[in-house]
């Protein structure tokens, strides 16, 4: 085998490991079937499939991938039939031979789709020995999902040879699913096969076993649909998990979201509605931090993040501050007007962040370490949501450290249950207010930095999440933190819990239907406060 | 409501509010419709209509000032009740289309023809009549601000819990009104009217006639408001805005008189909202966004809150600036305008532009009666300006 031959070889081809068979020096069934190809009929290129596939020629894949396609050229005048790469270079089908040039007359193997699922099989067999364990995997997930009889026979050897346990897993799923629908198979091997697939346990295998059709033994169909039985409950029981974990991170989400608003609400009686904006500021700063990263110190992109929390706190922290000296503090003792005039900022706020950096949505991107997903059972967990769940509670956990041990904590406290009395004991209450804003507004800024990473970071994202922060504060009840995060879960697993009942949109609707009358009922929220701090 | 009781409502402010309304509702449809286009005092149709648009805004300030100036209920969700009126309507207009819709429906409206709705939702019922229309109109807001209203006052929710919980009601219509299989049109909404009791909706008379039955409900409004607020019962309302628990102790039913006067104030509201939709051609659920209740709130509180006037006059003035600034190259600031308008008033003009006049009104009063040492300051209460426009 000449060396620029094995060369060209592997760049072209996808298994590197199949390069271990040598090419037949001689014209033998595998070129009669290539040579198939190129006769322009069903049938034929049915044949050729079979032969090729199953040739355990080093020129099997890139032949049937390049089928797949749509690359495999066939000229019907010479009966000769052609790989295309992707990159422009041929090569002749039948013996591996770069060719400087398809012939016009050539055209690609036309396919119809039952060929198709053949050749879909027929590359997942292929692959199925691949030296990758992922991609031996996901051949083996392919056959499973087709079960194609064509496969069995590669499945099998596979099988023999696998080291891998999971590989191994797959490999025998797929074996199951071909046999469960093979109509010459025992009737032990079928039933061995529905025992497999009721392992497996998921969407497909419900189907697969509702599919297998009546003509089956018996006791192969009263094993199926026990086994349907089983997968369905199981299934249940993991929607209701999926569901449960969307809505701890809906209530992650809407958690972060409020809980600086719970802090400015519950110390200091003040409706900010441009709470939103604040967390919308939150996640423009995140979005300078990573252009400044990109163009600068591209290395450091994972740890934009980390760079931008402490950042955004500070940013919105400061702006805080400046508000309620400037706006808020005039106004105390008017809640209502303090209700317009923060409206007015918020509107404020996001004309002048739409005039800075458009009116569009900015792109914000993952680090590495909060993209990508992982399996847990039959769910999927996104990286991103269960750091935010995370981050969320740490939030938490460090902001009622921080009321219960430090010195503004306890004024903050005192502030909160009566503030004239604190103001007697000397304590600065005018002082407290303002940090308490700029504290509120700072962790408001963060949870932007967090909702950066699942929302759109345009102009209005503060307005989306301002009506939903209220819901959860006023059902959780002012002044208490633990109030803000069951009210936050509550409505966070409520809401996906009915979503797949009443839909997304209903589902909202009755959440806010049933938080308005819920009010009626608990007017002061779930935890409320008590004595004479509720009417001042 | 005896004729004594509306003379002594009237103070010289109301009834030169009432005569300025009043004239304009007679003499612009009349320069309108005779006056040759083109003449320097005929006002064209275009303006007609956009004016009509202020002074139905108007009526929504004079509902909100209502419960908010004398009654200290705000409520972020009177848009709800605007918006509720004008798709009564809406549904009017949809049906009196007819079979002239582009799928040529007799009895469907286009959008249902196109959702494949097979015959018309229950709901849909007796809109094309016009009595039932505009029964509709007074019925649905009051009988959601009764129900929302009982609920509420009785269990006492008060203050910023009651404003957040109506911002809430108005969310949740804006995203239910939202959803095409409500039956209401999905965002697209309720457009392409036709006709209004025979009379086509683009005509330059309907929309002089429009034009000045608005003004005719912008003065009856006014006067229902003002003889509310002048009578004992108005008395009641300031002292439940004043001091909620007090009244309550002294013997008066506080929900109420609140559940009254909030009721009255969403049908108000949502005769406004069923006078606009005629006039601007369309109603759509952008009309429920929390934002537009806020804004009628502004009006109020710049024109001066617990005036009347000054929530009709803020209506007419912020509109006016709003359209002038979002027509020109200035567009991108508006909402800076607006923005500063919500933190400038609060902070530096509480009681609104009228207010605020009234208080110097009253200042200049007392000092010039002090120093012609007149008769003893017989001070009339409220004494309202005229405020050119």
């Amino acid at each position: 085998m000449p060396a620029n031959l094995s060369a060209r070889l592997c760049s072209l081809l996808l298994s590197l490991f199949l390069i271990a068979f040598a090419l037949p020096a001689f014209a033998g069934p595998f070129e009669d079937a290539v040579a198939k190809f190129a006769n322009d009929d069903y049938s034929d290129t049915e044949e050729a499939i079979g032969v090729v596939a199953s040739s355990g020629n080093a020129l099997a894949f890139p032949i049937i991938s390049a089928l797949q396609d749509g690359r495999l050229m066939a000229d019907p005048d010479s009966k000769k039939v052609y790989v295309t790469g992707a990159d422009g270079k041929s090569i002749d089908a039948a013996t591996g031979q770069a060719v400087a040039s398809v012939p016009d007359s050539a055209s690609a193997v036309r396919l119809n789709n039952r060929l198709r699922r053949g050749v879909d099989a027929a590359v997942g067999a292929l692959t199925l020995m691949s030296p990758d364990v992922t991609t031996r995997i996901q051949a083996a997930q392919s056959v499973f999902k087709s079960h194609e009889e064509s496969a069995l026979d590669a499945v099998n050897t596979a099988l023999s040879k696998e080291t891998n346990k999971s590989a191994k897993a797959a490999l025998g799923d797929a074996r199951a699913a071909i046999l469960l629908f093979k109509s010459d198979a025992t009737e032990v091997e079928k039933l061995e096969a529905v025992a497999t697939i009721k392992a497996h346990g998921d969407q497909e295998a419900l189907a697969m076993l509702t599919g297998i059709g009546s003509d089956q033994p018996a006791s192969v169909t009263t094993a199926a649909a026990s086994a349907i039985a089983s997968i369905q409950s199981s299934l249940a029981i993991w929607s209701t998990v999926q569901n449960a974990w969307y809505g701890l991170s809906l209530g992650s989400v809407l958690l972060l979201a409020a809980i600086g608003l719970a802090i400015t609400f519950g110390v200091m009686g003040v409706i900010n509605m441009a709470h939103g904006e604040m967390v919308m500021i939150g996640a423009y700063v995140t979005f300078v931090v990573q252009e400044v990263i990109r163009t600068r110190y591209p290395a450091l992109f994972d740890y934009s993040l980390l760079i931008a929390v402490p950042l955004a706190f500070v940013v919105a922290g400061a702006l805080g501050v400046l508000i309620e000296r400037s706006i808020i503090r005039f106004l105390y003792g008017r809640p209502l007007e303090t209700l317009l005039a923060t409206w007015g900022l918020s509107l404020v706020l996001q004309q002048a962040v739409r005039t800075m950096f458009g009116p569009t949505n900015r792109e914000v991107g993952n680090p590495s370490w909060m993209s990508g997903a992982f399996e847990l059972g039959h769910i999927t967990i996104t990286y991103n949501r269960l750091w935010i769940l995370v981050f969320t509670l740490a939030v938490f956990a460090i902001l009622l450290a921080m009321l219960r041990y430090t010195a503004l904590g306890l004024e903050m406290r005192a502030v909160t249950q009566n503030r004239r009395m604190a103001a007697s004991m000397g304590i600065a209450t005018s002082r407290v207010d303002a940090l308490t804003f700029g504290l509120g507004s700072g962790i408001a800024g963060i949870a932007g930095v967090a909702l950066s990473q699942i929302d759109n970071v345009s102009p209005n994202l503060g307005q989306s999440y301002i009506i939903d922060s209220f819901m959860v504060v006023v059902f959780g009840g002012v002044g208490n933190l633990w109030g803000t995060l069951v009210g936050a879960f509550t409505l966070g697993i409520a809401n996906k819990f009915l979503e797949p009942v009443a839909g997304a949109v209903l589902g909202k609707i009755a959440i806010l239907v049933l938080i308005i009358l819920f009010i009626q009922k608990r007017p002061r929220g779930l935890f409320a406060l008590k004595g004479r701090a509720v009417e001042a | 409501m005896t004729p004594h009781m509306l003379t002594r409502s009237l103070d010289r402010g109301a009834t030169i509010f009432l005569a300025v309304v009043a004239a304009c509702g007679i003499l612009i449809p009349l320069s309108n419709l005779l006056l040759p286009a083109g003449s320097f005092l005929q006002v064209p149709t275009y303006l007609v209509a956009l004016w009509g648009k202020y002074v139905c805004y108007a009526i929504l300030a004079l509902s909100v000032d209502l419960i908010w100036g004398y009654c200290g209920i705000l409520s972020l969700g009177h848009g709800a009740f605007f918006a509720l009126g004008g798709y009564a309507m809406g549904m009017y207009l949809m049906r009196q289309i007819g079979a002239r819709g582009v799928y040529g429906n007799p009895i469907l409206p286009d959008f249902m023809v196109f959702l494949n709705y097979s015959k018309l939702p229950w709901y849909w019922y007796g809109f094309d009549m016009f009595w039932f229309a505009a029964l509709m109109v007074l019925v649905v807001p009051g009988l959601l601000a009764f129900c929302f209203g009982w609920l509420a006052f009785r269990s006492r929710v008060t203050g910023v819990y009651l404003s957040i919980i109506t911002q809430a009601m108005t969310y949740a219509l804006l995203l239910a009104f939202f959803r095409n299989d409500f039956g209401f049109g999905g965002n697209n909404g309720l457009t392409d009217f036709k006709d209004i009791l025979g009379f086509n909706v683009q005509a330059g008379g309907t929309r002089a006639a429009l034009f000045a039955l608005s003004c005719l409900a912008l003065i009856a409004s006014f006067l229902i408001c003002r003889s509310i607020v002048s009578s004992k019962l108005g008395k009641v309302l300031i002292a439940i805005r004043d001091a909620e628990s007090r009244s309550r102790f002294l013997g008066y039913r506080v929900e109420s008189y609140k559940l009254f006067v909030f009721t009255l104030s969403a049908c108000m509201a949502g005769v406004a909202g069923a006078l606009y939709v005629p006039q601007v051609g369309i109603i759509n659920p952008s009309e429920f966004a929390p934002g537009n209740s806020i804004e009628a709130v502004i009006w109020v509180a710049v024109g001066g809150r617990g005036t009347l006037v000054g929530a009709a006059l803020g209506a007419v003035v912020v509109n006016y600036a709003k359209t002038v600034f979002t027509s020109g190259v200035l567009a991108p600031y508006w909402l800076f305008m607006l923005g500063a308008m919500f933190i400038l008033v609060t902070l530096l003009l509480p009681k609104g532009i009228v207010g605020t006049f009234n208080a110097w009104w009253d200042l200049w009063k007392e000092k010039r009666g002090a120093a012609t040492a007149a008769s003893a300051a017989a001070k009339d209460g409220i004494t309202e300006p005229k405020m050119a426009e």
